[in-house]
């Protein structure tokens, strides 16, 4: 599997370290409530299809990196990095 | 027999026998010149077996190579090449391969049939495991690895490329060709010693010159272009996602000892173009399986680029026209041709030799050489002798890459096999006899065309040029399978045959996938290259359902075996994970410290003295030169991070659970991070250098995990944070001075002297180390008065050497780790042992540290019911007067140790030599309420029962005056 790094260009997936759903770049507020935060840290959907998610360009740039793509047909959609990523 | 005297020959041994062979020949052409039919015997049945087939696709001819540990079981004989001295045996046969005494298999095969073992072993239930399997396992099996550890060497290699053609016959070549004068970078793997495939074995023309001579000015010209790289002896095993593509090279061919005999390639491309061919399939008739029946391009592959001749009268039994180019290639190389037998009423046969058209094999003789077969023909029945047996039931594509990532092939009625559904691979084209295209012309062109049109995508200019070769058609009427009497194989290498398929379609395992688990049709090492397409017509044909309608089995990566040993070359032995090392290394490992694995820190364990024969003398030594005088231990393996910038604080409020944003320059605070759910992620220490310079530590374990973790807050919850975090872990070297007489040694180094009031309990700054920059923390993980001294890492070995040096005078010295847990076990502080991922700042005792003024990773996780009260079991200290045991259970004294009595657990244990008296840290239901109570401690495991009383986890000096003064 290959992974197209915003920063340093397509790398094998060997160099990232997976982290989960890209929903937590979703972190509720601190006082949004226990089911807020259950969602947030428990709850996952599992799709056929598109998923986002969140890898780590570890033995690379360091940068974090939102993931999208299909648990289908294992095609890998976009990249981005997730501090651009509209909160 | 070889039809030309070699100009070269070498020795090699077959079970022992000394044999001439040719450089580079395949084994399996050797022994043909030899005259040796019988090469092996077969899986289940352990029927005399020879060579089958000229390629990886081999079912029969499988031997050992070599002996000792380099022993490799299952090697093809027919793609091992001969080398001086080569050793190689026949397995599956005792006590010789002519007289094999579990032969005996075969006579009682009718009690054998396809899941025999499923309705013959199933009881006594208790049998199972200590009589059936062990005997099964000592009878099944093929080949046997020596179970010593292999010498030899592998490795593995990465490559990438615009275009990856898969395989080198006449669409290979030409694709390779074409994308390469285009200009893009291109890589063409073969599996075998030389490119060329097919045209090496065929008598062709191509631009009215030899196919031959056509192969060698290609692969000239191929090797003039610096983008193409040609690998031979490359198998492309599997295709994987976004263009990668495993390969294994079998790298000299040879067994030379300074060359790894095998390299895994991970191989990365923006386009592949499989050209992979396509494999002869067997015809099932009655004993099919005699040495001597071979593919019929097989015979043609022998005779015609080996010079070997597999026979001495030759019958070739087919259902095409392209099995009588094999009769022809024989007539003229000179060898006799016993018959050709064509199933086809209306088959258009030519040649000397005697010709049966609309005819079958029905039986065949000869125990361990085929010596004559009976055909069916107008009617009647005739014996014909033949040495040898050329069969052809036409041309499987070889699909299996296309399937990899769960492309389906589809039937194609006009060849009577399936061809590849477009697609099926992202990025992948197929072109040639791979695609359904038989002809020579047709491969090319289409080769051609695919070649050009994926160099137009890259944007380089392509000329589609293609020169004119072979355009017979193939013409194929199916047969799957002659009834007769006697068995008709179809998987000869897990010994399947006809009627095992019907016997599953029978019992209702009509599904495909189920017929193939029922039956092993397609399970041996070659995957049923070449019998799964044979063995789907015979069950379509059992359930009354088209081919179509009964569908195919996965193909999954790899195509060939592929060797552990390559897939994981590098990583056997010290190579499994990589060494860290500290800069008192080599001062430690001088001292004859035995060392131990910290992650992949290497630390030492303790310093042995003379007189000293057990680790706990050392150990309790060295504890009291820090309660009593002075200690030395190289810390540098904890994680240490630089953090700056404008929001530097703001970061660690946010990290931390307790505040860092009021930490005084100059001081250092202990701080505790928390996972988002609540639960204590790691903690340590943080210094503040500068207004917005902080410089963290934290725990030898988990050093990566924080720097991830700091670097998830920056970038993914708070980007809106001004802050850079870099490791500095390797940069300097930190070693802990703790002890009664810290200062005074220090003092021995340090070029200002330290006093009390600069330097109180958890203050750091920069200091001057004999002349070198240096940072000075006062802090303590012993309880004592101690600094954590920190140079470059340049300098950190001759610091070690120093201090050590000065302790010794001092009545001290250096401490590892034994002693280093002894002393925080005491003082009761936390290590992962105790935050072990489950425990959160509530059951450590540290509630109060989480603050909340401020928003923090893992503040309202940690609020939710259910991870506080009093149900929690939370961090206690536990003594007693015997030895204790880390993941022992607490229960009430008298209760029963069982689970659902268990009340907690212990996570560190020690003998405290300060106090003489073991202890023990860990978790107990209530346990802060419980200080004082006597308590059962039980490991089942180790079987050891004590009684322990519960206290507060500080055992020593619990209002910390020792580190403060």
């Amino acid at each position: 599997m290959r992974i197209t790094c915003p920063n340093c260009g397509t790398r094998d997936r060997r160099e990232f370290y997976y982290q989960g759903d890209a929903i937590a770049v979703h972190r509720p507020d601190v006082d949004a409530g226990l089911d807020a935060w259950d969602d947030y840290l428990h709850n996952r959907d599992n799709p056929a299809g598109e998923t986002q998610d969140l890898w780590f360009h570890e033995a690379g740039c360091g940068a974090w990196v939102v993931v999208t793509r299909s648990t289908v047909t294992h095609h890998v959609q976009d990249a981005v990095l997730a501090e651009k990523v509209k909160r | 027999m070889r039809l030309q005297a070699p100009e070269n020959t070498v020795t090699f041994t077959f079970d022992g026998r000394k044999l001439r062979g040719v450089p580079g020949e395949p084994v399996a052409a050797a022994l043909m010149a030899n005259d040796i039919k019988l090469v092996a015997r077969s899986f289940k049945y352990h029927r005399p077996r020879g060579v089958m087939s000229a390629g990886s696709e081999e079912q029969n001819a499988l031997v050992t190579v070599g002996s000792g540990p380099q022993a490799e079981p299952n090697v093809r004989a027919t793609t091992l090449e001969v080398s001086e001295g080569l050793e190689v045996f026949s397995q599956n046969a005792w006590p010789s391969l002519r007289y094999d005494v579990m032969a005996v298999n075969d006579l009682v095969s009718p009690f054998l049939a396809a899941g025999f073992y499923y309705k013959t072993f199933m009881w006594p239930r208790s049998f199972w495991e200590k009589l059936y399997e062990p005997v099964i396992r000592r009878a099944a099996g093929l080949g046997a690895l020596s179970g010593e550890t292999n010498p030899d060497k592998y490795e593995k290699a990465f490559a990438f490329c615009d275009v990856l053609v898969i395989g080198a016959g006449p669409a290979g070549l030409m694709a390779a060709l074409t994308a390469g004068r285009a200009g893009a970078d291109v890589i063409i793997a073969d599996e075998d010693t030389q490119m060329g495939g097919r045209l090496l074995r065929e008598q062709e023309q191509i631009d009215g010159q030899a196919a031959t001579t056509w192969v060698a000015d290609v692969l000239a010209e191929l090797d003039e272009m610096p983008n193409v790289r040609r690998m031979t002896r490359t198998t492309v095993t599997g295709a994987y996602d976004q263009g990668t593509y495993g390969a294994i090279e079998r790298v000299a061919g040879t067994r030379d000892a300074d060359m790894p005999l095998e390299c895994f390639w991970r191989i990365v491309t923006k386009h592949a173009i499989l050209c992979a061919g396509a494999l002869e399939r067997p015809i099932a008739f009655p004993n099919n399986d005699r040495p001597g029946i071979m593919m019929a391009s097989a015979v043609r592959a022998y005779v015609n680029r080996w010079g070997v001749a597999p026979g001495q009268r030759v019958a070739v039994f087919g259902n095409n026209d392209d099995a009588h180019r094999t009769a022809r290639d024989l007539v003229a190389a000179g060898i006799r041709v016993a018959a050709v037998i064509d199933s086809r009423a209306d088959a258009k046969v030519s040649g000397d030799f005697p010709i049966y058209t609309g005819a079958e094999v029905i039986a065949t003789k000869g125990r361990h050489a085929l010596q004559s077969l009976t055909i069916r023909h107008n009617g009647g029945v005739r014996t014909i002798l033949a040495d040898c047996l050329a069969i052809s039931g036409g041309w499987n594509p070889t699909v299996h890459l296309t399937c990899h990532m769960n492309g389906r092939p589809k039937w194609d009625e006009e060849i009577a096999s399936f061809v590849p559904t477009a697609g099926s691979i992202p990025a992948m084209e197929t072109a040639g006899a791979c695609n359904g295209t038989f002809s020579t012309a047709g491969c090319l062109a289409e080769a051609a065309s695919v070649a050009a049109s994926i160099a137009s995508d890259l944007g380089f200019e392509a000329e589609v040029k293609v020169p004119k070769a072979d355009d017979t058609a193939y013409a194929v009427t199916p047969l799957w399978a002659v009834p007769g009497k006697g068995r008709m194989w179809i998987d000869f290498q897990n010994d399947v045959h006809v009627k095992d398929i019907k016997l599953a379609a029978q019992e209702n395992f009509r599904s495909v996938e189920h017929m193939k688990r029922y039956t092993t049709q397609g399970m041996a090492p070659d995957q049923g290259k070449s019998s799964n397409v044979v063995a789907l017509a015979v069950l379509a044909d059992a359930t009354g359902r088209g081919i179509p309608e009964t569908g195919t089995t996965t193909f999954r990566p790899p195509y060939v075996p592929v060797s552990i040993a390559a897939m994981g070359a590098g990583s056997q032995g010290k190579g499994f994970a990589p060494e860290r090392f500290t800069t008192s290394h080599r001062a430690t490992v001088a001292r004859d410290a035995p060392m131990i694995e910290a992650g992949l820190w290497y630390r030492p364990s303790y310093f042995p003295q003379k007189g000293e024969t057990h680790w706990q003398q050392s150990c309790d030594r060295e504890v009291g030169y820090v309660r009593g005088a002075i200690g030395v231990c190289d810390v540098s393996t904890l994680g240490k991070i630089d953090i700056q910038g404008p929001d530097a604080a703001a970061l660690l409020d946010f990290v931390y659970t307790n505040t860092f944003s009021t930490l005084k320059l100059g001081r250092v605070r202990y701080g505790l991070m928390l996972r988002e759910d609540g639960h204590v992620l790691d903690d340590g220490t943080t210094a503040r250098f500068g207004e917005q310079h902080f410089v963290m530590t934290t725990t030898t374990a988990a050093a990566g995990l924080v720097m991830r973790h700091l670097e998830f807050v920056l970038q993914v919850l708070r980007p809106d944070f001004d802050a850079k975090v870099i490791s500095v872990t390797e940069q300097w070297a930190q070693f802990a001075v703790a002890g009664p007489r810290a200062r005074d040694l220090l003092n021995t180094v340090l070029d200002q002297e330290l006093d009390d009031t600069a330097w109180p309990f958890m203050s750091c700054g920069p200091v001057d180390v004999a002349g070198v920059q240096g940072r000075l923390f006062r802090i303590s993980f012993s309880g004592e008065h101690a600094y954590e001294i920190a140079v470059p890492s340049r300098y950190g070995e001759s610091l070690f050497r120093m201090l050590t040096a000065q302790a010794e005078v001092m009545g001290g010295g250096p401490y590892g780790m034994e002693a280093l847990n002894v002393l925080r076990i005491e003082k009761g502080f936390i290590t992962h042992a105790e935050i072990h991922g489950r425990t959160t700042a509530f059951d450590i005792g540290m509630g109060r540290m989480v603050s909340l003024k401020k928003d923090c990773v893992g503040q309202s996780a940690a609020a939710r019911p259910g991870l506080i009260g009093d149900h929690r079991q939370q961090l206690v200290g536990l003594r007693a007067k015997g030895a204790l045991s880390a993941g022992a259970h607490l229960f009430e004294k008298d209760a029963d140790a069982v689970r659902v009595n268990s009340q907690g657990y212990t996570t560190s244990v020690c003998y405290s030599p300060t106090l003489d008296t073991h202890l023990a840290l860990g978790f107990l239901e209530n346990g802060r309420a419980r200080h004082g109570d006597v308590i059962k401690l039980r490991d089942h495991l180790r079987d050891i029962t004590q009684e322990v009383e519960v206290c507060d986890p500080v055992f020593f000096d619990p209002t910390g005056g020792r580190a403060r003064g």
